[in-house]
């Protein structure tokens, strides 16, 4: 496309290019363009409006069990305080291999899904038979996500990738300026602190199995919606095994929760 | 070639005083000399199918491939110098791409047709360009059904339910004429799609050559993908049956 009309411009741009003095009005208001007046205060720095998050999702929370993978996030975008979209996903399917979700920015969020599914699809198109797994997935997030904040302009995510790398299982982490860390278990926002050590007790406990580890992966996503202001009861969660990866959509602890506690609550009315 | 000598072959942006251009007609001719590819379009999908003359032996199985993918539902078969088709698959890849950044759906076979075909016709005006040496049939099977536009080198686009391009492609329209294609299925096509491509291979010519096979229909589906190996051997066995059985006959006739 570009090609085509490069040539064309090429073919034009000879005679064409003397016929305006670009610098007749220098400094002043140009045909076609935006103009800002010097001393205007509407001039912001281009880049710091893109410093903060706007709808955004909070904790993730992945295992790695005897036999896989597991992860869940629950699927609100929340607005500030206001949880303002209640059924957004944020666990993605990348391939066989490898699933991403990721807390922070929605809006970051989707962009770098596309990015990534168009990779997957140029993979496949040009034959490039080895899947992108989950080990590649993490690497490649690390180098884009601190080339952005290298950049003064970070992609706003906390994400987390599952899978597989080669035939041993794969969980890893990987932040907006570019932090990156395998683990057994991995936890974004508040997960970190609420979800991590539950899990780490879990584990001293004994094996996980793929019945504990999803009761236990409920069970930390219940004490997020009960601690956690920006939580939800409505949740997604993927199961990563050497034959394949399920995602369960539109789960709900709801009725596994209790608010009757509330009433204990003393010294706030 | 009356032409040669005249004059008014040696720039693409000159017409002869009789109206042609003729670089386009080598650039044809190009495609005209490579292997033939065929396209077949059923009621379910889209079949390709090409033979890759094998120069020398010592190339790996698989080398070169004249069948590409454009998109995951987009597939190309090509005819004519493949390092020029190689650089028109690339100007596809990058519109199905942009098209899906654009509008979030993947691109219609007709706007993706209608892109490169253009493409190749902008290379076809100006002097210090040549047109591409190779013809590409585009095969696409979406909501819209199974659609498949053949370009050529001065970027005419026409849509078809069965086309071929190379050498043999005059034998290979006969045959593939007999074929009822609307009531047809891929399984069926694939099959008769190598019996042609075996059928109009000159042996004495052209000693060696590797049979591609490709498809993007219900079954697939709709990712354009090389036909599973088992299908594969299976209509390669039915080809050269159905050629066995064509060179009997003869002898009894003889």
């Amino acid at each position: 496309m570009t090609d085509t009309r490069q040539l064309c411009v090429m073919m034009a741009g000879a005679s064409l290019s003397g016929m305006f003095t670009p610098n007749l009005w220098s400094g002043g208001p140009a045909p076609g363009q935006l103009y800002n007046f010097p001393a205007s205060k509407t001039q912001h720095d281009s880049k710091t409006h893109t410093m903060y998050p706007s709808t955004s999702g909070t904790s993730v929370v992945g295992l790695v069990y005897d036999g896989g993978v597991m992860l869940a996030a629950d699927t609100l975008g929340s607005y500030g305080s206001l949880a303002r979209f209640r059924n957004i996903n944020r666990v993605f399917k990348v391939t066989n291999k490898a699933v991403l979700a990721c807390s922070g920015d929605i809006a970051d969020y989707q962009f770098i899904r596309e990015v990534i599914e168009q990779k997957v699809r140029d993979d496949e198109i040009h034959g490039y038979t080895p899947e992108l797994n989950a080990g590649a997935l993490h690497c490649w997030l690390t180098r884009v996500l601190y080339n952005r904040r290298s950049k003064f302009d970070p992609l706003w995510l906390e994400s987390v990738v599952a899978g597989y790398k080669g035939d041993k299982p794969f969980l890893g982490f990987v932040d907006k300026i570019g932090t990156a860390f395998e683990a057994k278990e991995v936890a974004t926002g508040f997960g970190v602190h609420l979800a991590i050590p539950m899990i780490r007790e879990a584990r001293e406990k004994g094996n996980l199995t793929k019945d504990t580890a999803r009761k236990l992966l409920v069970d930390c996503l219940k004490v997020l919606y009960y601690r956690d202001c920006r939580a939800h009861f409505k949740y997604q969660l993927a199961d990563i095994t050497p034959e394949g990866i399920t995602i369960h959509d539109d789960l709900d602890l709801k009725q596994d929760t209790s608010w009757e506690v509330a009433n204990f609550i003393r010294g706030y009315d | 070639m009356s032409s040669i000598g005249t004059g008014y072959d040696l720039s693409a942006s000159q017409f002869s005083p009789d109206g042609r251009v003729f670089q386009v007609e080598y650039a044809q001719k190009a495609v005209e000399n490579s292997g033939t590819a065929l396209g077949l379009r059923c009621k379910d999908g889209i079949v390709f199918a090409v033979e890759k003359i094998i120069t020398s032996k010592l190339y790996e199985r698989g080398a070169n491939k004249r069948i590409f993918s454009i998109d995951t539902h987009a597939g190309v078969a090509s005819a004519g110098l493949l390092a020029d088709a190689r650089a028109v698959v690339d100007v596809g890849r990058a519109e199905a791409a942009n098209y899906r950044a654009e509008y979030g759906r993947p691109i219609p076979c007709k706007f993706l047709a209608e892109r490169i075909s253009s493409y190749h016709h902008a290379y076809t005006l100006y002097s210090a360009v040549r047109p591409f040496g190779c013809a590409i049939m585009i095969g696409v099977y979406d909501e819209d059904g199974p659609q498949m536009y053949l370009i050529d080198p001065s970027g005419m686009c026409h849509g078809y339910w069965g086309c071929a391009i190379g050498k043999a492609k005059q034998n290979a329209k006969t045959e593939i004429e007999k074929l009822k294609l609307k009531d047809m299925t891929c399984r069926e096509l694939v099959k008769e799609s190598a019996k042609i491509i075996y059928l109009v291979h000159d042996e004495v010519k052209d000693k060696m050559f590797e049979m591609e096979l490709s498809w993007v229909c219900e079954e697939s589906g709709g990712r354009h993908q090389f036909v599973p190996d088992a299908l594969y051997k299976e209509a390669e066995r039915h080809a050269k049956a159905a050629l066995e059985e064509d060179s009997s006959d003869e002898d009894e006739e003889m």
